[in-house]
């Protein structure tokens, strides 16, 4: 009875919308802000013949692979030390995570160009004690946008981890250091292994967000650095072609969706989780 | 690698920096010698002069109440957790500075604690593979140790597919396979069902006396440490009541604390009358007891005699309680009795039936000899 509310939650905020776009795919583009239900499959021809498209689509990946990559070397350790202080007021820590979640996220990623441009922070202290004579280009590049999204995903990718590492029996680190493991040693025999599933999540939840989003490369990139949903935007806000936007997005869903699909596959049938439901 | 010395031919490690040239150390030594040792969490002081000394090959029980201590005192000679006073030694040698890793113990806990995400063999393997045991020897070993556990072929599976007292027993192959000083068991059967419980005390029993190995049993469950144990050691609060075999402890208890603890023997408060080898009760009767040293007149004691030293009837011993039933329970053999005999608490008998069952509100008269009491001083601890 309990599953009637949720399934009509699920059609009307998830299905509809979809099946909505994925019809759009296949109307007709007239002229800016016109299009005909008359049925073709010329949007779908013209994403993939034209590799103009499929640039774009590597790209977004390699950039999503490249930010997620980071986020889980960067983002294990806070978890780790999270896990492992004494101190008594984990709580406080773990609040330090959510706190940035109070502001807004174009405000946080509004931030970087304060400390990254010309007039920012970091190159008008540099300028003033005579280190650099022109201001350094950070700002609008692809690292600049990388770095943006690794400010905002970050605390993801640490809870992810942090919530994997709690769930392991700690007796088990002290079984392991008994019979013979230093404390490096049993970090990678035990505690690493174990938090494998935590990590692995962080980096398809990283990947996604940071291949779907379109806000920190339209703030911190220029036009060569837009990804995949700035492509969207610009199709659907610039062009006004929502059938080819439309195609754009069934497109992204699609391919964001296959990675999750594998990464459940995979972790699925792991022996990380059948472990862990013994 | 931690310690590269062979574990097949010595299994202590040789490079246990503690290794003290002026101590004695070797065959006479006990495995393990606690010698006044405190431990604290911040504040709070968990174990306080703790002293006991662990012949080599014995099976020891530390039996408590929860929380008295008794996972603190086996963390501590793991070196899992560090002492604020004392020392420890293992084999005659000062572990205070030998890192947990160098420490050559097994341990099993509660929880089993399995990897997960290891296999059976991998899991037994572990402590060999820290040893620099060649691989061969290794699969020999393991094979040897599921052996004795009762489940051998069993390497490949995952630690999930096994029933609970499989895993314990997977757990007590691991802590012994590379024949560790000293066996560590933190409560290993109190997550089994209570068929396994007898099982698991029985084949670990066997266990360690195949090996000779010396074992220090945790539990809270006296009929475990009074089974199993070659001494028990009964705590409370951190501190030790009595430490003796497992007769000495249930026949004599030191304190008052034991007497309840091990089996809830009856307490009779009285004061020493006249005689001097007679207690005035105070429900009015008047007992003998066999006391070791003469009685002051008038000083306050307790009486303790366990409910199986009591008998039913007319023709019991030479002391008589008499009173009225307040529950009986029929066990096959035996009843319980539950009687007043008009002081604040009621009173226990476990005896042979003879005849028939006596019935709620009937008389009874429950006998027992001088001999099978013990008295306690004001103080709780006992008058010998
Ligand atoms: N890590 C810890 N920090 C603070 N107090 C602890 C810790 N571990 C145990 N204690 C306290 O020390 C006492 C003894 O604990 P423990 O040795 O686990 O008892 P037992 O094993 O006999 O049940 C208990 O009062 C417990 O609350
Ligand atoms: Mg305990």
């Amino acid at each position: 009875m309990l599953v009637a509310p949720v399934l009509v939650l699920l059609i009307f905020f998830l299905v509809l919308p979809i099946a909505v776009m994925a019809a759009y795919t296949f109307f007709t583009f007239v002229t800016a802000g016109v299009e005909t239900s008359a049925l073709t499959t010329a949007n779908w021809h013209e994403f993939l013949t034209d590799s103009y498209y499929s640039g774009f689509l590597l790209k977004t990946l390699r950039v999503g692979a490249i930010t997620a990559t980071l986020c889980g070397v960067l983002g294990y350790f806070p978890a780790y030390f999270i896990w492992a202080t004494t101190f008594k007021h984990k709580w406080l820590l773990l609040l330090l995570l959510i706190v940035p979640f109070w502001i807004s996220f174009t405000i946080r990623t509004f931030s970087w160009i304060n400390i990254l441009g010309e007039q920012g922070v970091i190159n008008v202290a540099l300028l003033k004690l005579g280190i650099i004579n022109e201001p350094l280009p950070m700002l609008y590049n692809e690292g600049a946008v990388i770095l943006g999204m690794l400010h905002f995903l970050l605390p993801y990718m640490i809870l992810n981890v942090y919530v994997s590492l709690e769930s392991i029996d700690r007796t088990l680190i002290a079984a392991a250091r008994s019979m013979g493991c230093t404390s490096a040693q049993a970090f990678r025999e035990v505690t690493l292994p174990l938090s494998l599933p935590g990590l692995a999540a962080g980096l398809l939840l990283c990947f996604v967000l940071a291949a779907g989003s379109y806000v920190t490369p339209q703030l911190l990139g220029s036009g060569r650095d837009a990804l995949f949903g700035n492509l969207i935007y610009d199709t659907i806000m610039g062009e006004l072609n929502w059938p080819m936007g439309a195609t754009l997005s069934i497109v992204l869903f699609v391919v964001l969706g296959f990675f999750a699909a594998i990464y459940t596959r995979y972790m699925g049938m792991s022996q990380i989780v059948k472990g862990l439901g013994g | 690698m931690p310690d590269s010395q062979d574990a097949t031919s010595n299994p202590r490690p040789a490079s246990a920096g503690a290794a003290n040239a002026g101590e004695a150390a070797g065959a006479n030594s006990p495995a393990v010698e606690f010698r006044d040792i405190d431990i604290a969490y911040g504040k709070f002081v968990a174990v306080r002069d703790f002293s006991l000394s662990i012949a080599k090959g014995s099976f020891v029980t530390l039996l408590g109440p929860s929380g008295c201590g008794k996972t603190t005192i086996l963390r501590s000679i793991a070196g899992l957790v560090d002492i604020s006073g004392g020392q420890i030694m293992i084999d005659g040698r000062r572990v205070d500075d030998v890192p947990i890793y160098k420490r050559n113990i097994g341990l099993v806990f509660q929880s089993y604690a399995l990897f997960p995400h290891k296999t059976v063999f991998d899991n037994v393997a572990f402590g060999l593979k820290y040893r620099n045991v060649p691989k061969p020897e290794i699969v020999r070993r393991v094979g040897k140790a599921l052996e004795m556990v009762r489940l051998p072929g069993s390497e490949k599976k995952l630690p999930s597919q096994l029933s609970g007292g499989q895993q314990q027993r997977i757990a007590l192959a691991r802590a012994i396979v590379f024949e560790p000083q000293v066996l560590l068991l933190d409560e290993p059967l109190s997550a089994l069902d209570a068929n396994m419980r007898e099982e698991m005390r029985v084949e670990i029993k066997k266990i360690q006396k195949e090996t000779g190995i010396t074992a220090i049993f945790v539990t809270h469950d006296q009929e475990e440490a009074l089974s199993m144990s070659d001494r028990i050691v009964v705590m409370n609060q951190g501190a030790v009541e009595q430490i003796g075999t497992p007769q000495q402890v249930y026949d004599t208890p030191a304190t008052a604390f034991v007497a309840d603890f091990l089996g809830k023997a009856n307490m009779l408060a009285g004061t020493v009358s006249a005689s001097a080898t007679a207690v005035l009760l105070a429900t009015g009767q008047t007992v003998n007891v066999a006391c070791p040293r003469p009685l002051a007149q008038g000083s306050k004691v307790t009486v303790v005699v366990r409910p199986q030293k009591l008998s039913v009837g007319a023709a019991a011993g030479a002391n008589v309680l008499s009173g009225r039933v307040v529950s009986a329970s029929y066990l096959g053999g035996s009843a319980i009795y539950e009687i007043d005999i008009g002081g604040k608490a009621n009173i226990r008998a476990n005896a042979p039936i003879s005849g028939r069952v006596l019935r709620e509100g009937e008389p009874i008269d429950l006998g027992f000899d001088p001999g099978d009491c013990v008295l306690l001083d004001e103080a709780g601890q006992r008058i010998s």
